[in-house]
């Protein structure tokens, strides 16, 4: 029926999860670290819908949509919480923002 | 034909996500994302999911890009104030430990088969329109109506914080 198979979009979110994992491993800057993060979600989104559409169910696209919704909150918040940060330290560097390492 | 597609925009996808990754300007990171998030909406629509392709869309590349840009812009750290990014054996550690989970990934996927795909050509037409998730997201016999009025507080509770955050004295 399908004529990709579905082990090929799952592959497909493998690596692109993994890079947002090493983005997150390898940048400084808190922003891109983010945007590391948007990428593993997303990432995540491709594998409910790819799993939705193989065993034809919509519980897959409904998951896609309150991942949508976390990841809207969570970057209003975390975003909020760099400006508070640059505001109070003048710098974002996260190796620079490190008071609450032990 | 199908296949050529998805291997296109695939490697695409692909591209872009380490191009973000590499790019030392925050900006043009920004930008690659978007690319990503657009390939992404049509992977969406190959798989039968109309609506997430439109949303993805207005959400991510519309909504949450400009926000990011908006404090990349704001905080003033383009290209002038690039971080100096980290040299010696950060990124090869993180790079070698990225292969290690891919690989680890890959062995759980290749525990068992997923079988033949169940969607009929009928489910592929009318599975992910708007009818088909509106009718599942408000069906009370679903268990889905109960988070969505969750997420009405969440977004609430996102929108108080970014605004506490953000004023100097609360």
């Amino acid at each position: 029926m399908l004529a990709v198979p579905t082990e090929y979009y799952l592959a497909l979110s493998a690596i692109l999860f993994t890079i947002g994992v090493i983005g997150v491993l390898i940048k400084r800057n808190p922003i891109v670290i983010f945007m590391c993060i948007e990428l593993m979600l997303n990432a995540v989104n491709l594998t409910f819908i790819a799993f939705g559409r193989h065993f034809a169910q919509i519980n897959g696209q409904m998951y896609v949509i309150f991942v949508m919704a976390v990841a809207a909150a969570e970057v209003t918040v975390g975003l909020g919480i760099i400006v508070a940060v640059f505001r109070t330290k003048d710098t974002i560097d996260v190796d620079e923002v490190n008071l609450l390492k032990f | 034909m199908q296949a050529a597609f998805f291997g296109v925009i695939a490697f695409l996808s692909i591209l872009s996500a380490i191009l973000m990754v590499m790019n030392r300007n925050p900006v043009r990171s920004a930008l690659f994302l978007v690319a990503n998030f657009a390939l992404l909406a049509v992977l969406y629509l190959t798989l039968a999911a109309q609506f997430i392709a439109a949303v993805e869309i207005i959400v991510y590349a519309g909504a949450i890009m400009v926000l990011f840009l908006f404090v990349l812009m704001l905080l003033s750290l383009g290209a002038s104030h690039a971080l100096r990014e980290r040299g010696g054996l950060q990124p090869l550690v993180a790079i070698i430990l990225g292969l290690i989970f891919l690989a680890s990934l890959s062995a759980a996927g290749a525990i068992g088969t997923l079988g033949p795909g169940q969607a009929t050509p009928q489910w592929v037409k009318n599975g992910g329109t708007v009818k088909a998730i509106g009718t599942a997201l408000f069906d009370p016999r679903l268990p889905w109506l109960f988070p969505f009025e969750v997420t009405s507080i969440l977004l609430l509770v996102a929108v108080v914080g970014a605004i506490v955050l953000a004023k100097r004295r609360v």
